[in-house]
């Protein structure tokens, strides 16, 4: 029994759709936990991009968290490689530089970003965030196919 | 004090799954947006695994009458969909597809120090920061804050 349940895990943790669905529960349940405990939607634009209002009691847990998940890719790129080498090798930073600044004007006119619209507000049911998810994935596909890759 | 701690916590378990299913590989996101290409469905079974797991727990935790550590909630009560909206969401949209790169997985980055990850979470925040001064300043002057 425990190797046939050590086979199932080995068989999903090899697969890269069994990987993006156990990174999604991972995703789901500490977007609940959140909710849980600092009563709030887990947006990362949101949140992180307050930090700089510098407020007092509104900041700090803001920067813990910022801290969290860089600390959570030291060890999720310590974990799987294969899934931060593209983004360590590319260094092509003028594209970076004009995406982050586009992407930092657009969550926050838009109010949310893949976390929180596409996972959280799509999860409460919000029309909200189901709107904005199919307006950023298909302006997504629009961009990809009109300067590639 | 642990309200810091659970925000540190909570950043490293949502980085951790950001990390485990692939979207801090930026190559998977435009084989996603590359719909004539070679389609590569990893964002699907990302939300088609957190979208439920989060609606279940959202309906257990919203029962009760305020969260664990703070005093109310602070849960957007909003659910019209207006311009502005549209119009970020759109502007993301187009950010997103240049790089394939969103804020999580962004910061997530920074810890695997990719040098790229953190030009754009830089830039990302200088952007966030420039709206936000935006729509306090001339937004509001022209009136573009009916827009909300």
């Amino acid at each position: 029994m425990q190797l046939v349940i050590n086979q199932a895990v080995h068989q999903v943790m090899n697969h890269p759709w069994g990987r993006a669905t156990l990174g999604g529960i991972l995703i789901g349940l500490s977007s609940a936990l959140f909710l849980w405990t600092h009563g709030r939607i887990l947006g990362i634009s949101g949140i992180v991009g307050r930090i700089p209002e510098l407020k007092k009691n509104d900041t700090l847990w803001r920067f813990m968290f910022f801290v969290g998940l860089i600390a959570g890719g030291y060890l999720a790129a310590d974990f799987w490689p294969e899934n931060f080498a593209n983004i360590r090798t590319n260094s092509n930073y003028w594209r970076f530089a004009a995406s982050g600044f586009i992407v930092g004007v657009g969550t926050k006119m838009g109010s949310g970003c893949t976390s929180g619209h596409g996972i959280c507000g799509i999860g409460r049911g919000n029309p909200r965030g189901l709107a904005a998810t199919f307006m950023f994935i298909l302006m997504g596909i629009f961009t990809v196919l009109l300067i590639g890759r | 004090m642990i309200l810091n701690l659970a925000g540190l916590l909570i950043g490293v378990l949502f980085s951790l799954g950001l990390g485990l299913s692939g979207m801090t590989d930026p190559e998977k996101i435009l084989e996603f947006l590359d719909v004539k290409g070679n389609w590569d469905p990893s964002l699907i079974f990302v939300m088609a695994s957190a979208i439920p797991v989060y609606a279940l727990f959202y309906r257990i935790i919203m029962r009760s009458r305020r969260p664990l550590l703070e005093n109310k909630w602070y849960v957007p009560a909003r659910a019209d969909i207006d311009v502005k909206l549209i119009t970020g969401a759109g502007i993301f949209g187009i950010g997103w597809g240049m790089s394939g790169i969103c804020p999580g997985p962004g910061i997530a980055a920074i810890g695997a120090l990719s040098k790229g990850a953190a030009v754009f979470v830089a830039c990302y925040v200088i952007g966030f920061s420039a709206e936000a001064a935006y729509d306090k300043t001339i937004g509001a002057w022209f009136g573009a804050s009916k827009l909300k």
